[in-house]
């Protein structure tokens, strides 16, 4: 009998703890897919970040060192440059890269780290209970927005894949989601491409995936993915904004 | 064995190469520049690399990426640069990494000035980060010691897997003395069983400080402090030139050691009898030594550039066997011998209230 649905070998057989409906559990899928296909689970070292996502080290079977919140770039920065021939990989919240962590991230993808960032914009801050996000949509409810997001008071949500497209040092950026099995499709696609950047050093690979959080977001799962298509795309478009063909920096 | 004419800040830098360390990561800051000018130099000659980072904050996580697959790294700063690495030299400590942290201190707070200050030592031995740790403080006097305590803190911190720094200050740093720079011999220590290099032939294994699971923070806390334990047995270094009948002893570290041994050395040659103790770990910090003088009933002068900080911890190694008095100056104020002598002149005529 021919499986359909087995676990990536690079995942581990823990049950994930995110909560029903949340998309970190797809995206885990997806990575650890990349990670089997590239065949670089032996040589790869990951740099969590603080958020849901902390725990990667309990559902990936690779190194992983912990980073403080917001810092993954440095010290994958510091991982690179040190073993120049192992494989780094970023998995980091939008509270994480998009907020605390700017800095980290800019100079990171201009210095043309050869890392592969996996970014999930979910439009809150999951792990502390849903607070607001640089990310968070216009007019969204959040537990320090609660009467929603109002630019007067809080500015607009950050496009950070757009920003950093920008950057001669990033060799590929896109947006991406996991609502729908056709994008689910493209989204494997580019984590793959972001994936092969850093093998082929090209600078850095970068993928936003737009994700949810029913739990913060107040929904029951269906709906929650139904506003990834409503709310988030149309402010938050999914493309491919950069890719590298070569090595052709300036 | 090369012998040279060197600038404190430039002794740091080549005991770092002569150390095999070919990482480093910092961000400009006077007075301790030389030293990412010099390493951006020489470390891609020697096949490593040499980062300049975006601040700070990232450079000290360079260094804990650099530190967790278990190769050696440094990086350098002064007085508002350390504090900006606080919450990275926590996590190292948490995670226990190693790695080497240079603080060329200016004085504060806030942005204060570039004038040499001891006003870091708080900060340095009491961990200004967060939680419970410690880390090695390593206080060079001269620029022979510049050199000699890198290379030692190197192996330090991959022997107790924790962070070392050294602090130095802004007079230490700048100026130019004779230095021997030496060849350590390469010691081998095994990282085998934890540095990260990619999961190959075995599982995938982390390098972390959470820990969530019931009762495991603790038992974590527990075996961080029986490390320090030991550390405080094994690893202190101090200078003590006490010799009995002494009216007096100065305990000063760093460059106001060096100020207070030309006092010292003139009350001696004016006939009195005062030591000098000389702290060169200020953690672990010689406690039994200095109770060692306290007891024999020899009065205590700690001399800092400061108000007043590792005047608390010789009070504490006294525990009241001796008195402990104080003499200070805040950045601004260079002290001369005279100055110091001056203090040490009053308390022999026991014109200074014990505090
Ligand atoms: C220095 C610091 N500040 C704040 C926190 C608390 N904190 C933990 S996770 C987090 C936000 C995580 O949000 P995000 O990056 O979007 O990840 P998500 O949980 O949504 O996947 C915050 C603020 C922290 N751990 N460290
Ligand atoms: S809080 Fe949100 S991001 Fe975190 S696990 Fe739950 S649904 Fe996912
Ligand atoms: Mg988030």
């Amino acid at each position: 009998m021919k499986a359909v649905f087995t676990r990536p070998e690079s995942l581990t057989d823990k049950p994930f703890h995110f909560c029903p409906g949340c998309h970190h559990g797809v995206i885990h899928r997806l990575v650890a897919e990349a990670i089997d296909h590239y065949g670089v689970r032996e040589k790869t070292i990951g740099a969590a970040s603080v958020g849901c996502s902390v725990f990667l080290y309990d559902y990936f079977d690779i190194d992983v060192v912990e980073s403080p919140h917001g810092r993954a770039p440095a010290v994958a920065t510091g991982i690179k440059r040190a073993n120049p021939d192992r494989f780094v990989l970023l998995y980091q919240g939008d509270g994480d890269l998009a907020a605390i962590g700017t800095a980290e991230i800019i100079h990171a993808a201009n210095r043309g780290e050869n890392l592969t960032v996996v970014f999930v914009n979910n439009t809150v801050y999951g792990m502390t209970g849903g607070q607001m996000a640089p990310t968070t949509l216009l007019g969204q409810p959040t537990t320090t927005s609660p009467y929603g997001r109002e630019f007067g008071q809080d500015g607009y949500p950050i496009k950070m894949t757009e920003m950093l497209a920008q950057l001669e040092g990033v060799g590929y950026a896109a947006r991406v989601a996991v609502d729908t099995p056709a994008r689910l499709a493209k989204a494997r696609k580019a984590v793959f491409q972001a994936f092969e950047t850093q093998v082929e050093e090209k600078g850095m690979g970068f993928v936003e995936i737009l994700a949810t959080c029913p739990t913060n977001w107040g929904l029951p799962p269906l709906e929650a993915v139904k506003r990834v298509e409503t709310e988030m795309i149309p402010y938050f478009p999914l493309g491919v904004y950069k890719e590298r063909k070569g090595k052709d920096f300036l | 064995m090369a012998k040279t004419f060197e600038k404190g800040n430039v002794a740091i830098a080549k005991a770092a190469v002569a150390a095999g360390c070919k990482y480093y990561f910092g961000y400009p800051i006077t007075p301790q520049s030389d030293i990412p000018e010099y390493l951006s130099g020489v470390l891609p000659s020697v096949g490593g690399q040499f980062v300049q980072a975006e601040s700070e904050v990232a450079s000290i996580n360079m260094l804990l990426g650099a530190g967790a697959t278990g190769k050696r790294a440094m990086t350098s700063s002064s007085s508002p640069g350390i504090s900006l690495k606080q919450e990275g030299i926590s996590y190292m400590a948490g995670s226990e990494v190693p790695g080497v942290i240079v603080n060329v201190q200016r004085s504060g707070p806030g942005l204060g000035g570039i004038a040499p200050s001891q006003g870091d030592y708080f900060q340095a031995t009491r961990g200004g980060g967060h939680g419970d740790y410690r880390i090695f403080v390593l206080a060079p006097s001269s620029v022979q010691e510049m050199y000699d305590l890198t290379v030692l803190a190197f192996d330090l911190a991959d022997q107790y897997r924790m962070p070392a720094m050294v602090l130095a200050d802004a007079m230490l740093g700048m100026m130019k003395e004779p230095l021997d720079e030496w060849v350590p011999e390469p010691k081998a220590f095994d990282k085998g069983d934890w540095a990260l290099g990619g999961a190959s032939g075995r599982p995938g294994r982390r390098v972390k400080s959470l820990f969530l699971g019931d009762g495991e923070l603790a038992e974590h806390n527990w075996r961080l402090a029986e490390k320090y334990r030991e550390i405080r047995e094994k690893a202190v270094r101090v200078d003590v030139q006490v010799p009995d009948g002494c009216e007096l002893a100065v305990v000063a570290f760093g460059s106001a050691a060096r100020i207070a041994k030309s006092a010292v050395d003139r009350a001696n040659d004016e006939g009195r009898r005062v030591g000098l103790i000389r702290p060169i770990t200020l953690w672990p910090f010689p406690t039994a030594e200095i109770r060692e003088v306290a007891e024999r009933g020899v009065p205590l002068l700690a001399v800092e550039l400061n108000t007043g900080q590792m005047v608390e911890d010789v009070r504490l190694s006294s525990e009241g066997r001796s008195p402990v008095t104080f003499a200070g100056w805040p950045p601004g104020y260079l002290p001369s011998p005279d100055d110091v002598y001056g203090e040490i002149a009053r308390r022999l005529a026991g014109g200074e209230k014990v505090a």
